[in-house]
C-alpha cells in the first residue's frame, strides 16, 4: 500500500502505563491501522480525535513507537490540554490519522549504537529496537523522573543492554549530564553512532558534548506543529547555516551538527 | 449541479480555493487528495527575495483558533518560478500568487515577474500581513497605499486578474474594499488574520516570539462574514470568503451573503484532505436546502426591511 495517508482509524485500547504506582501520566494508546507496513523508526503521525470538533484545531504529533499487521502503538504523556484529551480517548472513539511523516534515525546494523531516551524520549526506540537487525549492537541509556514501569522499559531491556539514571532531586541532575558526557565519549572512542530523543535541554547536551566530543550524533525535535506535512512553517528550526527549516519534513530527525537548538 | 464559476477574469471548476499560508505551495498537500480536484489554490506568499520569517515560537492554538507569525518565510519568487509552479497542476486548477514586498515599486516588479508565467491564473495581493514589521499591515490600514499598490500591481499584471486581500484590524472594511477597487483591483479576498495574543501566566511570557500574531480559525468567522457582508455591498467587484470555514455550510454562509468563492485556510491543518471534498460537499449541501444554482444562491441573504 503506499505511504503517508490521512485517514479515520479507531481507538483499540488506552492503557495507563504504571498507574498503580504513579499518577496516571504515561498512556499507551493503540490504533487499528491493519497492514501498515514501510514506516521507519524516528517517524511520527499526527493525530486529531474526532471529538475535538472545533474547540482545539491542531492535531497532536506522536513518535510511532511500534506498528505491525494488527495496529499502531503510540506512547502519549500528559502534559497539556490535547495529550489530557488523548488520555480520555476509548476503544472504539474515532480518530484522524495521517503519516507516517518525517525522516528516521540513521541505521548501521554493525556500528555499535547508543540509544539516549530523556523521559517519554523512549517511544521511538521501541520500534527502533524491534527493526534493528542486530539489537546486540544497541545500547540505551535512560534518564527518567517516574518509575521505570512508567516507561516502555520491560520491552526493551529484554533485548538490549539498558542503562537507567534516576532524577528524583535537583542534585540527579548532574549525575544525569555527567553520565550523558561519560557514554558520549565512550561511543566516539569507538566511533559508534549516537540517537537522542528527550526534551529540547537533553537534544542540547547531547548536541553539546557531541560536538566536544566529535561524535556522530542525532537528535529528534519536537517543535510544535499545526499541520506535520510542511506547509504552516509553525515548526521550523535554524539549520547550522541559519535557514530556518521545517522539522516535520525536513526533520523530526537532524544531525546534531546541522541544526541549532 | 453546476459548481464552476467565473468572475473578475478568473474561471474555477468550483468555489473552494485554499488560502494563502495554509497550503504551502501545495505540494505539500499533494499525497492526500487530488489537487486538480480544487477550484484554486493561493500559494504562500512570495517576496522578491527570500525570506527566513520570525524566530520561533511562531505559533499557538487558542479556542476555536490559532496565532501565527511567520512573517512571510518564503525562498522567494525566482525560485517559486524555477521549482514550485512547473510541478504545479496548473493547467487544471488556477494557482494564485500571492505578493508581499515593503512598497508599491516592489510590489509592482514582484507582480511583473509572476505575470509572466503562464502558470499563474491571478495575482493576490498581500497588504494585510499583521506579521511582518515592514509593510504588512501597515498598508492595509491605509485606503490611500491600499490603492497605490492595488495600482502599482494592476499596471505590472500583463491583464491578469488581480485580486486584494484585506485585513479586518481596521475601522471600516467598506474604505478599504472602495480603495482597492479604484486601485483597479479585479477581485477582493476577505479577511486576513485578526491580530491577537496568548500569553503563559506560568513562564510570563508570550506564546509567539513576535508578541502579536494573526488569529484564524472558526474563530474569526462571525468577523469574516461581516466583513464580506460590508464589502459585497461597498463595492461593485467580486469577492472570495476568507475565515474560519470548516465546513460545507460555512463555505455557503460566505456565498449566501455575496461571495463569488471562498478560500479555506486554518481547516487544512484540521486533516490535509479537508479542502478536496468540499466543493462535494457544498454541492450536495445546497441540492439538499432546494438551492437551484449556485448562481442562485449566491447573495440571495434576507436582511430584515
Amino acid at each position: 500500500m503506499s505511504l503517508r495517508v490521512c485517514r479515520n482509524v479507531t481507538v483499540l485500547e488506552v492503557s495507563p502505563v504504571g498507574q498503580r504506582k504513579r499518577p496516571d501520566e504515561f498512556y499507551e494508546i493503540r490504533l487499528s491501522l491493519p497492514d501498515w507496513d514501510g514506516w521507519k523508526p524516528g517517524q511520527f503521525v499526527m493525530v486529531r480525535p474526532a471529538s475535538w470538533e472545533l474547540d482545539m484545531l491542531w492535531a497532536r504529533p506522536f513518535s510511532i513507537s511500534s506498528a505491525d499487521a494488527d495496529g499502531l502503538t503510540l506512547f502519549v504523556q500528559k502534559v497539556g490540554r490535547g495529550t489530557a484529551r488523548m488520555a480520555r480517548l476509548a476503544p472504539g472513539d474515532q480518530v484522524a490519522l495521517w503519516g507516517p511523516l518525517g525522516n528516521s534515525f540513521a541505521v548501521e546494523p554493525d556500528t555499535p549504537t547508543l540509544l539516549l531516551a530523556g523521559g517519554i524520549g523512549i517511544a521511538p526506540f521501541r520500534g527502533y529496537v524491534e527493526r534493528h537487525p542486530h539489537p546486540e549492537n544497541l545500547r540505551l541509556f535512560l534518564a527518567h523522573r517516574l518509575p521505570l514501569e512508567c516507561y516502555p522499559y520491560d520491552l526493551l531491556s529484554n533485548r538490549v543492554d539498558c542503562r537507567c539514571l534516576l532524577e528524583a532531586c535537583p542534585a540527579d541532575l548532574d549525575l544525569i549530564i555527567a553520565a550523558l558526557r561519560e557514554q558520549i565519549a565512550e561511543y566516539a572512542a569507538k566511533d559508534g553512532l549516537i540517537l537522542a530523543c528527550g526534551p529540547t535541554p537533553f537534544m542540547r547536551t547531547v548536541q553539546t558534548f557531541a560536538a566536544e566530543l566529535g561524535a556522530r550524533a542525532q537528535v529528534s525535535l519536537e517543535n510544535r506543529m499545526a499541520c506535520g506535512v510542511g506547509a504552516c512553517l509553525g515548526c521550523v528550526a535554524p539549520d547550522a547555516e541559519g535557514h530556518h527549516v521545517q522539522v516535520c519534513t525536513r526533520g523530526p530527525i537532524f544531525w546534531a551538527d546541522k541544526v541549532r537548538l | 449541479m453546476d459548481m464552476h464559476v467565473s468572475f473578475g477574469g478568473l474561471s474555477l471548476k468550483n468555489p473552494v480555493m485554499t488560502a494563502s499560508g495554509t497550503f504551502g505551495s501545495g505540494l505539500e498537500f499533494a499525497p492526500y487528495g487530488d489537487l486538480r480536484r480544487l477550484g484554486g489554490i493561493v500559494a504562500k506568499g512570495i517576496s522578491l527575495a527570500p525570506r527566513e520569517g520570525n524566530p520561533m515560537p511562531r505559533i499557538a492554538e487558542t479556542p476555536c483558533g490559532m496565532l501565527n507569525a511567520i512573517g512571510i518565510q518564503n525562498p522567494g519568487v525566482e525560485d517559486f518560478v524555477r521549482r514550485t509552479l512547473p510541478s504545479l497542476p496548473w493547467r487544471d486548477v488556477a494557482i494564485v500568487a500571492n505578493l508581499y514586498a515593503c512598497d508599491a515599486a516592489e510590489f509592482g516588479e514582484l507582480a511583473g515577474v509572476l505575470a509572466a508565467e503562464e502558470g499563474i491564473a491571478a495575482l493576490e495581493v498581500n497588504v494585510s500581513c499583521p506579521n511582518v514589521r515592514e509593510g504588512g499591515i501597515a498598508f492595509g490600514q491605509d485606503p490611500a497605499q491600499i490603492a497605490r499598490v492595488t495600482e502599482a500591481v494592476r499596471k505590472r499584471a500583463g491583464g491578469k486578474p488581480v485580486m486584494v486581500k484585506l485585513s479586518p484590524n481596521v475601522t471600516d472594511i467598506a474604505v478599504c474594499a472602495r480603495a482597492a477597487a479604484d486601485g483597479g483591483a479585479h477581485i477582493l479576498s476577505l479577511i486576513n488574520t485578526l491580530a491577537g495574543m496568548a500569553v503563559d501566566i506560568r513562564n510570563r511570557r508570550p506564546r509567539v516570539a513576535n508578541v502579536v500574531a494573526g488569529l484564524s480559525g472558526p474563530a474569526i468567522k462571525p468577523v469574516a462574514l461581516r466583513c464580506v457582508h460590508q464589502a459585497v455591498r461597498a463595492v461593485d467587484i467580486p469577492v472570495v470568503g476568507i475565515g474560519g470555514i470548516a465546513s460545507a455550510e460555512d463555505a455557503l454562509e460566505f456565498i449566501l451573503v455575496g461571495a463569488h468563492a471562498v478560500q479555506v485556510g486554518t481547516a487544512n491543518f484540521l486533516r490535509p484532505d479537508f479542502a478536496f471534498g468540499l466543493a462535494d460537499e457544498m454541492e450536495a449541501l445546497l441540492a439538499g436546502i432546494g438551492a437551484s444554482s449556485l448562481d442562485e444562491f449566491r447573495g440571495s441573504l434576507r436582511l430584515p426591511l
